[in-house]
């Protein structure tokens, strides 16, 4: 249960943005292609060299190792990447997550990752980081792949995950409807900045 | 039995060869006679050269003139290493992880060679230290190039699958060790290879060098077996070395993957 700060972050496209979502609230990011969402997401991450602070509740992220970090705060890039054989693999060894909750099968952790499809990729990605138990969420397009029924199943996972959490999300998505669905607020990428957008 | 001395018409003669394959290539269209004629009159000139020198170190047994060779050669070795990799380190990163893990290896290795094993008189006698040194350094450098270049395209083709790990809260360690590993075998493999294959499918040429200059098979076996095994050590250390090295210039102080610092 904690809460995203962002202060005097510059990223590539990005200049000196401040940020702040609450524990348990979701909030909508989107913005034209290359306006920099995924590079703002990889930098909260800290994958990429920027300029800001970061905080997850109260811990201050310069103060904390880097993997210690990532843990907490989870990204869930666009495309999923895997480097071992089996499913299972990926997961840590006590894991006690529901599979059948996005739709697949328990014994999806033995499957081979060369044979499984996109949308079971991301799916399975999805249930991996949750795995780590993140106190922060940053989604990437994370039903760019899916159908209906199966978007539906994972914003219904990340609703409940958040509530129960009281996990800090933010989500980018392109589709105007799922953002009112999924997010209390957004915020647009517009020249460089932040926009809030409310709706009511 | 003494050494056949060969005169400068033998040379030759055998540089007829040449010739008459540049020929046939001209004749053929193949393209490569310029490259033929230029690479080998380069052999021609270095040998000779290193023939040259090596006598003058010889007439003149001194510490210092086998330490100012022993470094040029390194020197040599760390740009050969640089030369070969596609993908190369920004600033003097690429040189310096070669040359270092080169110095670290194959000297240590020649300084045991010297004054523990073989033990001239004195010590740094050239016709011993210049040799095994130039053995050792050129069989490192290959094999640190191979896993230096292999670890660096890896690395690049498999950005994703290294952040994915480090997502997770991975170290960079961990995120890197698979990738690592590989490299590390590749370029120690060729040497394993080659011990293999000693003596059965070829015959090494310093052995055979040392056979033609009139030594007992049996001894130059013995000199043939030193050399290997000291190579083959040089060779694994040394790419350890840099392999370690150069994976962990890869990632920052947080532990981010950084491929700006390859070109």
């Amino acid at each position: 249960m904690s809460s995203l700060t962002l202060h005097h972050f510059t990223t590539v496209n990005l200049h000196t943005i401040a940020l702040q979502v609450a524990s348990g609230e979701c909030v909508a990011l989107w913005g034209a292609s290359g306006s920099g969402k995924s590079r703002l997401l990889r930098a909260i991450a800290d994958l990429d060299p920027h300029h800001g602070e970061a905080w997850c509740g109260e811990l201050q992220r310069s103060q904390l190792p880097a993997p210690a970090w990532r843990q907490r705060v989870g990204y869930l890039p666009a495309e999923s990447h895997w480097w071992s054989p089996r499913v299972g693999d990926h997961f840590p060894a006590t894991c006690d997550l529901d599979l059948t909750r996005l739709g697949l099968e328990q014994a999806a952790l033995d499957w081979e990752i060369a044979r499984i499809s996109s949308g079971e990729r991301q799916r399975l990605a999805l249930l991996r980081m949750l795995a780590q138990r993140p106190e922060v969420l940053l989604l990437d397009e994370a039903t760019a792949n899916l159908d209906q029924e199966n978007s539906a199943r994972v914003e219904a996972l990340i609703a409940d995950y958040r509530s129960q959490q009281q996990a800090a999300v933010l989500w980018v998505s392109h589709d105007p409807q799922q953002r009112r669905r999924i997010a209390q607020r957004g915020l647009e990428i517009v020249a460089n900045g932040l926009q809030e957008v409310t709706w009511s | 039995m003494e050494l056949i001395r060969l005169g400068i018409g033998d040379l030759a003669l055998a540089s007829c060869l040449i010739l008459g394959l540049a020929l046939l290539s001209w004749r053929l269209r193949l393209g490569i006679e310029s490259q033929l004629l230029i690479n080998s009159s380069r052999t021609i000139v270095q040998l000779t050269l290193v023939g040259l020198v090596l006598k003058f170190l010889f007439d003149n047994a001194n510490l210092l003139w086998v330490i100012l060779l022993c470094l040029f050669m390194l020197g040599m070795a760390g740009y050969e290493v640089q030369a070969r990799q596609q993908h190369r380190y920004r600033g003097g990163w690429g040189y310096g992880i070669g040359t270092l893990s080169m110095l670290l290896s194959s000297f240590t290795i020649t300084l045991f060679a010297l004054l523990i094993l073989v033990g001239p008189q004195p010590w740094y006698a050239p016709q011993y230290s210049i040799t095994l040194l130039g053995m050792l350094l050129g069989n490192t450098m290959s094999g640190i190039a191979i896993a230096l270049n292999q670890l660096t395209q890896s690395v690049i083709s498999q950005r994703g699958v290294i952040e994915a790990q480090l997502l997770l809260g991975r170290d960079w360690n961990e995120a890197i060790s698979e990738l690592r590993r590989q490299a590390l075998r590749s370029g120690v493999i060729p040497i394993i290879n080659a011990m293999a294959a000693a003596g059965i499918i070829s015959l090494p040429g310093m052995m055979t060098g040392q056979i033609l200059a009139g030594s007992p098979p049996l001894e130059a076996a013995k000199y043939q077996i030193l050399i290997m095994l000291l190579i083959a050590a040089g060779t694994g250390f040394g790419a350890v070395a840099a392999v370690w090295l150069a994976s962990q210039r890869l990632f920052d102080e947080r532990q981010r993957l950084r491929l700006d610092r390859l070109t």
